[in-house]
């Protein structure tokens, strides 16, 4: 039973595994926009700042779910005819809209976390503040996050398999369909494989790459954070 | 230059336009906390002259107004009132591009603020290459050379976290340097280095000196205000309470708050 499900559960997870790219890489770019926003002090900009507090507020308030259900069955509903319909472009999309939410409060912590002395002495040198913010304070900010941004990028490699409420067959709904009729689970128990396959190397890749930035290293050498009995 | 015309009893003192730097009236505030729409007064009006090639030593306690003043003359504070003329120019003024009057200057500060993520070598050719808008080839071998100069010539792939305090501090000064500036602006540049690395700095600034580079120096370091200072100011409460050559206000200071100061300090 779990071999002859496979070819369709894999097929599932290639959908699962594109929706996964798209909406990481869409909303990474939107909730750093998001962040940056919310984190200028340009007066000027108070507009866009007072949008990003109430779209974060928003969207972190409201289930993943029910934005896919209304963006999945509600968006449809008004006739765009210009708006493609398939459940896979909507369900990226509800994903999107609440993941950027997410990512950019990551960000809004990475800018934060970067000390204001750090952004004194770009600007004592001459840089404009779009200098400063791209050359300075970003590298640091988004390797101070790297790990709750792991975190969500993984988060949202699991999540892509909810927009099999929408009736795009991913890995979820490839294994759901298998099931039918059987009263035999063990399709879910290979879509959880898979998705466990490709999240795992994930985690890890991340552990390794921040231990060989110098995270490891450069704690053993505080005091008191190496063996404390 | 988009030089201002300056109304003619705009500069109280002395006409103001020679100095390299003159401060006239300069006011700064910041929100007093606890107390709604208080303010707390750090700056109350000062004046201050540096002269091309010469070197004004800032003291004072701790909340004197040395830093303040410092950053105020870099523009990373906004003035409340009074004047700030470089070359004759109110570069408070907030017309101004504070950009372009920031690249004339060179600042180091008490915690070095190298940034952590780049070499040294980035460090200090990133505002030649952003701000200066010099080839990187160009912007490189510049600062190789200043690195050489500040001893640091073996360091210059090394990031900031494998160097000394006092190897940081250099780089920090080489990176200050690197662009010419016509004033450097030091904020205790000393004051957070281990007790036995702070020679290796003061000796740098002391060759900066004498190489007549344009300085003015917030220190808690008597000794070297002593040895590089042409003029010595005492800042308390916002205010310059003393001024003379370091020997007139370090040997034989005439107001009773100064002596207090240097009694404490030698207690």
């Amino acid at each position: 039973m779990a071999w002859e499900s496979l070819p369709a559960i894999l097929e599932g997870l290639w959908l699962n595994l594109r929706v996964w790219v798209v909406a990481g890489v869409v909303g990474t770019l939107l909730g750093l926009g998001l962040a940056i926003a919310r984190t200028s002090r340009i007066p000027a900009l108070f507009p866009l700042r007072a949008f990003a507090t109430a779209y974060v507020d928003l969207f972190r308030g409201v289930p993943l779910l029910l934005v896919l259900l209304l963006v999945g069955f509600g968006l449809p509903a008004l006739r765009l005819e210009w708006l493609p319909t398939s459940g896979a472009f909507l369900g990226a999309l509800a994903i999107v809209l609440t993941y950027t939410a997410y990512l950019a409060e990551v960000f809004r912590a990475g800018i934060e976390s970067v000390h204001p002395s750090q952004v004194a002495a770009a600007r004592s040198l001459g840089l404009t503040r779009a200098q400063t913010t791209r050359r300075v304070v970003l590298p640091q900010a988004v390797r101070n996050v790297t790990a709750p941004l792991a975190n969500n990028l993984v988060s949202l490699q699991k999540d892509s398999g909810l927009i099999s409420v929408l009736g795009a067959v991913d890995a979820i709904r490839a294994a759901q369909i298998a099931t039918t009729g059987s009263y035999n689970f063990t399709p879910y128990v290979v879509a959880g494989i898979l998705f466990f396959l490709v999240s795992f190397p994930l985690t890890r890749a991340v552990d390794a790459y921040q231990a060989r930035r110098g995270w490891g290293r450069s704690l053993a050498t505080v005091s008191g954070a190496g063996d404390i009995r | 230059m988009s030089g201002l015309v300056l109304p003619s009893d705009a500069t109280p003192q002395d006409g103001g336009t020679d100095h390299l730097l003159a401060l006239r009236g300069v006011r700064k505030t910041f929100p007093a906390p606890g107390v709604p729409g208080g303010r707390r007064v750090v700056l109350d009006g000062i004046d201050l002259d540096v002269d091309a090639h010469r070197c004004v030593v800032l003291v004072g306690s701790s909340g004197s107004g040395k830093s303040t003043l410092l950053r105020v003359v870099n523009l990373l504070e906004e003035v409340d009132d009074g004047q700030i003329l470089l070359d004759g120019e109110d570069v408070a003024d907030p017309r101004l591009d504070a950009n372009r009057v920031r690249a004339r200057m060179g600042m180091v500060f008490q915690a070095y603020n190298l940034f952590p993520h780049l070499t040294v070598l980035d460090n200090v050719t990133l505002a030649p290459r952003l701000v200066h808008r010099r080839a990187r080839a160009e912007a490189e071998a510049a600062a190789v050379e200043m690195l050489g100069r500040v001893g640091l010539g073996h360091r210059v792939t090394a990031y900031p976290d494998q160097l000394s305090g006092g190897e940081q501090q250099r780089a920090a000064i080489a990176r200050a340097l690197v662009n010419g500036p016509e004033l450097l602006l030091l904020d205790e540049v000393t004051s957070a280095l281990d007790p036995e690395l702070v020679g290796e700095v003061l000796d740098l600034l002391a060759e900066l000196r004498a190489e007549g580079r344009t300085m003015l120096v917030a220190t808690h370091e008597m000794g070297f205000a002593r040895r590089v200072a042409d003029e010595v100011c005492f800042l308390h409460e916002g205010r310059v309470h003393e001024r003379g050559t370091p020997e007139q206000v370090l040997g034989d200071p005439q107001r009773e708050r100064t002596r207090a100061f240097l009694r404490r300090l030698h207690a």
